[in-house]
């Protein structure tokens, strides 16, 4: 987990991160296209990325795919939101009853 | 790019005969898959169907591959929404590789053209996959993913 905070307290990868997001599944040289940083720090994000499971890759005939993977800020997402959200579903479900005059 | 494809991975503490017991398992299905569960023999060849709770059969397919316990790949069409049965087959593919500790888990949804499919089903797999996670890990699935109506 610490490395995914890591990874997403950078601006530049977080921008890579809504890159993918757009259109999913692109090269290093699709990534690179149109940012003001060096193919060797796209490079570098990307790898860290990849470590933080942020990014999945596949290769494609010769060319290796960038995939955006949520699962990591799912897992991150339910430690701590899940819950309250739960509940807060539960108490607009009783809410909906009351008002509706639906008894218990 | 035409293709519409998802790819999403996580890491699990278990083996990948685990993963893949779960992953095919009706009764283990249940508590990581919004309480619903699918029926199939797992070879390739066979049928496969998606019931959910209140739905009843959501999702038919066939599967393709079948090598236990590394990999299974699935054509998947969506059955109850007219909008998503009218886009035809999806392929989804399982990929189990154990990595030391940790088991590699990898799903790939993807259909050959832009597909609602393959974004309605982006938004349960991240849980799915959590939950699974979770369920191998701590032996507790997510509450949300478990049964979500009495």
């Amino acid at each position: 987990m610490d490395r995914v905070f890591k990874a997403l307290a950078d601006k530049s990868r977080r921008r890579l991160l809504d890159r993918l997001r757009a259109e999913n599944g692109q090269s290093l040289g699709e990534l690179c296209e149109g940012l003001a940083m060096s193919r060797q720090a796209v490079t570098k994000h990307l790898r860290i990325l990849e470590s933080a499971n942020l990014v999945a890759t596949r290769k494609e005939g010769r060319m290796k795919l960038h995939f955006i993977n949520p699962v990591p800020i799912n897992d991150i997402s339910e430690r701590w939101i899940g819950k309250f959200e739960h509940a807060r579903l539960g108490a607009l479900a009783d809410l909906k009853r009351n008002l509706e005059g639906t008894k218990k | 790019m035409s293709e519409s494809k998802f790819v999403y991975v996580t890491f699990i503490r278990a083996t990948p005969e685990k993963i893949w017991e779960a992953l095919t398992t009706p009764e283990i299905q249940r508590k990581f898959w919004f309480g619903g569960y699918q029926q199939s023999e797992w070879k390739a060849g066979a049928s496969w169907t998606l019931h959910m709770p209140e739905i009843g059969i959501a999702d038919t397919g066939e599967v393709l591959e079948s090598e236990r316990p590394k990999r299974i790949v699935l054509k998947w069409r969506n059955e109850f929404r007219p909008e998503l049965k009218a886009a035809g087959f999806t392929r989804c593919t399982y990929e189990i590789e154990a990595q030391g500790e940790v088991t590699k888990l990898t799903v790939i949804h993807e259909a050959p053209e832009p597909s609602p499919m393959i974004d309605a089903v982006s938004k349960g797999w991240p849980m799915v996959l959590s939950s699974l996670k979770s369920l191998l890990e701590t032996g507790n699935p997510l509450p949300r993913t478990e049964q979500a109506k009495k």
